[in-house]
């Protein structure tokens, strides 16, 4: 009985309030679904982190499929009206929650911490609602990149990393010629549109990526560089192997680890895998951007929703102020493979993928060739992504031409709107 | 049910018999490696080493027995920022699942009691009703149901959780009992009645005692219900009072780093074992159960 | 005291309703009462959350204009259709194989019964292994020789759901297989005594004498099986997740990923709508046939 009690007690948050006075440094609850390696590590650090100020850290992962189990607890719980006080949720999905009036916001913090200046506009714009902060970036991931194998290249005779898709192809028929799987890939829809996203971003450009993927523009969306995409996707599906179907990532990025495989096409979370294996990059793998002048941004980020209770309140405020703390984002991107959301962080302690996607990411706020990501929720809410996700992943399992794939996507896409 | 029947169409003697006799076992025994195949899968993986595994065949057994992977599951393997394995939370799923079971199967016994032996208008209306329930996906009653427990203050809390398992296991309990009491012969409950016990006392002292078989299907079907439940657990708990098929979740479906096929298959098999032990030992007393009130239905 | 003893007489008359009454108040609310709630949030503008403002149709245009929900249909049908045929077979002839004094019988029960107690979180791995043609059936048929087998369902998005079809059934043809030897075992003797005096074969003793009087089993039997394929939902998660595609989507999954994924509340509630109007339009019909035959 006394342990139903305690869960009570830690569960009625509102209540808690009235009764933990006593701590110094408010109560977080954190709904979050990186429950594994490096993930669970780095989130390990944020927790650290808040208990060495004298907080009190509840923590409740749900795993599985991106989030899709988490973000049924969380609507189950904002319906019961007993939100968490920080929420893994990222992109436009924000900005949803935020017209729900189900967000609080950090301002306060945020103006403190001088986040405008430290974040890339772009980012910055998904985590405000109405000019004021409900939501604090830990990361940045790239979505566009290439790894490889350099041993199946070398067996292959393919000498250097592509830098157009014609290069790509070439590249890939050579491996399939060595007997080699030119592209590990999983068939899971997100993935799918992983690779939709970095052929648009490569045959488009990164104004036509905008118009057709953020702006949902329907002349882009039925335009012949569309079909054009969706050529260069009905090759790429030539280079896979026949047992991708379901395929886990991860499993994509070990087939490339052992060499059976030239390429895999996904964000640099497939570094952590690597590196995890004790792989060094330059030497048992190499990584290189996806053909194309440009940078699909991911980013995680914390939501902050409606909690009451001056121990949730300033729980959270305590929270959003050690996410966008530089010690903070150095560690916690050590340990998941991404690099730090806050441009300001010092990555001599990074790897050469890291650091090259740093560059990157600075030069493409330079020349306005950061984009968000379709295929991680950070550019379109999720309706629209949904309907992209059905569309390429249809494409991609069956024979449908690319005129009618185009014809389809923009018809779907004006349902959901 | 004591004595052995006389049933079955093959009794003759003679090599038809045996001919017989020789396709029959091979059925069967064709359909046990069916069903047994993949939890064989499951524990012989389970005891491979992760290097095995890679570079194995599904169905070799294991070349050297390694339990690691279950002591991992058990109490080290991480699930977000803890590290303590399964154990703790199969404590949570044993103090929802218990009087969830023993709450439901009493009120679907005494319902279906109500509506077999005290017939009054619109029984059958009734238990069409209800059993229509049993129908709807729980994905469609989510959302409801949060703000059905926030309103009562049970959201987040294990009797909530109760709560939710009880309403939508009645269904299928008065759907078991109502089976069972309508094999029941009237003349015992009207024999009770002169003796002028009433509704109560005729449940209690003449009913309910000789509805064990039924107590068994009933509590055999609500605990693998409500033990194997993720949807309602994953919504209506926090954290440390997630069940054990949560855990499990969090577990299996990491979405990155390496898989380790062992510790997963270990950590399925743990969570499964309350069930899989209630199907064995039960097992006999299940299809006695069922058959007392199965035919008249 | 009088009458005071005649209103206990009368509350004692009641009994049986007043106990009754509150199981009915509790489907009344939280099945009937919830599905008015999932209906009129159809009939509105609801995305990530709730939204109470009436939109009309809109919901069901955009849910029978979306491509996937065909497909979530049709494999409904061809999965309720094909899940619960054969594993009404497969329960009918192993409960009578069974059935046939086998000394065994405890064991081999045991074995048919089991995959009902484990959860698919907990066997959709294992499933998706045995089927994938690169790790399961395939390569181990090809290492033994048979270099041009294939088995590649799980991955092909035409057969796919088939593979789902296997899975189900494996999970839930010993259930079937319990509540059928359950029935055989209630049977009368003297039944089969007299079919035996009237010269009737193995053959037509069961299928004219003995299945007939397993009516009732039957409607259990139906019923437990519908509501496993109706809410089949673990199982299309845990083995394709939906696809090669979403060749697999049926209409749980359907509302689930509308629902709570792509934060079209609406959709999903139409689409939970449709599908409670299906199961209403198939199931009631069949309920009250039985009822009606069973219940005097």
């Amino acid at each position: 009985m006394l342990r139903i009690d305690k869960l009570m007690l830690a569960a009625a948050l509102s209540c808690a309030a009235l009764a933990g006075g006593a701590r110094a440094d408010g109560t977080v609850e954190v709904l979050h679904w990186w429950t594994s390696g490096g993930e669970a590590k780095a989130v390990g650090e944020l927790k650290q982190a808040f208990e060495a100020e004298g907080g009190k850290w509840i923590d409740s992962p749900i795993a599985g499929g991106g989030g899709d189990a988490a973000m049924t607890a969380l609507r189950a719980r904002v319906m019961a009206g007993n939100p968490p006080t920080a929420v893994q949720l990222k992109g436009p999905g924000i900005q949803e929650w935020a017209e729900q009036g189900a967000l609080n916001d950090v301002q306060d913090v945020a103006e403190v911490g001088n986040w405008d200046s430290v974040l890339p506009p772009a980012l910055a714009k998904i985590m405000k609602y109405e000019g004021k902060y409900v939501a604090a970036p830990v990361n940045i991931h790239r979505v566009d990149w290439i790894w490889a194998s350099p041993e199946a290249l070398k067996k292959a005779g393919v000498e250097a990393m592509p830098t157009t898709w014609e290069e790509f192809n070439a590249a890939a028929d050579k491996l399939q010629d060595a007997g080699l799987i030119a592209l590990a890939h999983g068939g899971q829809p997100w993935q799918d549109a992983t690779l939709f996203e970095t052929v648009v971003l490569g045959i488009g450009g990164a104004d036509f990526y905008r118009k057709a993927l953020v702006e949902l523009d329907d002349a882009a969306l039925r335009s012949d560089t569309m079909i054009a995409s969706f050529d260069q996707l009905r090759k790429l599906r030539s280079y896979v192997d026949p047992n991708f179907s379901g395929r886990d990532w991860n499993l994509a990025t070990g087939m490339v680890m052992r060499g059976e495989a030239g390429f895999q096409i996904m964000g640099d979370w497939a570094k952590g895998e690597f590196l995890a294996a004790g792989k060094v990059p330059g030497e048992d793998f190499l990584c290189a951007s996806t053909p194309g002048n440009g940078f699909i941004l991911n980013s995680d980020s914390f939501t902050f929703f409606k909690v009451s209770g001056e121990d949730n309140l300033k729980g959270q405020k305590v929270l959003a102020r050690l996410i966008m703390s530089p010690e903070f984002q150095k560690v916690f991107n050590l340990a998941k493979g991404s690099i730090p959301a806050r441009t300001d962080v010092p990555l001599d302690d990074f790897d050469i993928c890291a650091k090259r996607s740093h560059e990157d990411l600075l030069a493409a706020i330079e020349n306005d060739t950061l984009v968000p990501s379709m295929a991680h929720e950070m550019a379109v809410p999720r309706s629209v992504r949904g309907e992209f996700l059905d569309l390429v992943t249809q494409f991609f399992n069956s024979d449908m031409s690319s005129q009618d794939a185009t014809t389809r996507l923009a018809d779907a896409v004006q349902r959901a709107m | 049910m004591k004595e052995r029947r006389i049933s079955g169409i093959v009794q003759r003697r003679g090599p038809r018999h045996v001919l017989m006799r020789g396709l029959l076992f091979a059925i069967l025994l064709l359909f046990c490696a069916y069903y047994l195949v993949p939890l064989v899968v499951m524990i012989s993986t389970s005891l491979k080493s992760l290097a095995e595994i890679r570079e194995g065949s599904l169905l070799s057994l294991p070349q050297t027995l390694d339990f690691s992977a279950w002591t991992k599951a058990w109490s080290a393997a991480c699930v977000g920022v803890r590290c303590d394995g399964l154990a703790p939370y199969v404590w949570n799923s044993v103090l929802m699942t218990v009087p969830a079971v023993a709450i439901s199967t009493f009120l679907g016994a005494l319902n279906g009691y109500a509506l077999t032996k005290w017939r009054f208008p619109g029984a059958d209306w009734i238990f069409a009703l209800v059993l229509f329930g049993a129908f709807i996906p729980f994905q469609v009653v989510l959302l409801p149901m949060a703000r059905t427990l926030g309103f009562l203050g049970l959201a987040g809390t294990v009797p909530g959780l109760i709560l939710v398992h009880s309403v939508y296991g009645l269904a299928f309990t008065t759907l078991f009992f109502r089976n069972f009491f309508i094999g029941v012969s009237n003349g015992i409950v009207q024999a009770a009645m002169v003796d002028g016990a009433g509704f109560f006392g005729i449940f209690f002292r003449v009913v309910l005692p000789m509805s064990i078989p039924a107590i068994v299907v009933t509590v055999i079907w609500q605990f693998t219900q409500i033990w194997n439940d993720f949807l309602f657990g994953v919504a209506f708990t926090i954290g440390d009072s997630n069940p054990v098929t949560v855990a499990l979740n969090n577990v299996v479906n990491t979405s990155t780093g390496v898989k380790q096929y062992n510790v997963d298959m270990a950590a399925a098999i743990i969570a499964g074992l309350p069930t899989l032990a209630v199907y064995v030992i039960a097992g006999a007393y299940f299809v006695r159960g069922l058959s007392a009130g199965a035919i008249k239905g | 005291m009088q009458s005071g003893s005649r209103l206990s007489a009368r509350l004692e008359r009641r009994l049986p309703q007043l106990v009754v009454s509150p199981l009915f108040a509790v489907s009344l609310f939280f099945v009937y009462g919830f599905i008015l709630w999932t209906a009129y949030i159809s009939f509105t503008k609801s995305g990530v959350m709730p939204n109470y403002t009436f939109d009309g149709l809109a919901q069901y245009q955009r849910l029978w204009n979306t491509p996937r929900w065909y497909v979530a249909i049709r494999n409904l049908f061809v999965f309720t259709a094909l899940f619960i045929s054969i594993s009404l077979a497969i329960g009918i002839l192993l409960a009578v194989l069974l059935d046939q004094r086998v000394r065994i019988e405890g064991v081999i029960r045991t074995i048919y019964l089991y995959p009902m107690a484990l959860s698919f979180i907990v066997t959709g791995t294992v499933w998706k292994w045995i089927l994938n043609p690169g790790l399961g059936i395939e390569r181990l048929v090809r290492q033994a020789g048979f270099e041009n087998f294939t088995f590649d369902w799980l991955v092909n998005p035409d057969y796919a759901i088939y593979t789902v079809v296997m899975a189900a059934v494996w999970q839930s043809s010993g259930y079937a297989m319990a509540l059928f030897l359950a029935g055989l075992r209630s049977v009368d003797d003297e039944v089969l005594k007299a079919a035996a005096i009237d010269g009737a074969g193995p053959w037509r003793t069961y299928t004219g004498i003995v299945l007939p009087m397993l009516r009732p089993v039957f409607l259990s039997t139906v019923i437990i099986l519908a509501h496993l394929a109706i809410k089949s939902f673990d199982l299309v998660i845990a083995l394709t997740g939906g696809g090669p595609g979403y060749a697999t989507d049926m209409p749980a999954t359907f509302m689930y990923a509308f629902a709570f994924q792509r934060s079209e509340l609406g959709v999903a509630a139409a689409s939970a709508t449709m599908m409670l109007m299906t199961v209403v339009a198939i199931i009631v019909p069949y309920l009250y046939s039985e009822l009606r035959k069973t219940a005097g």
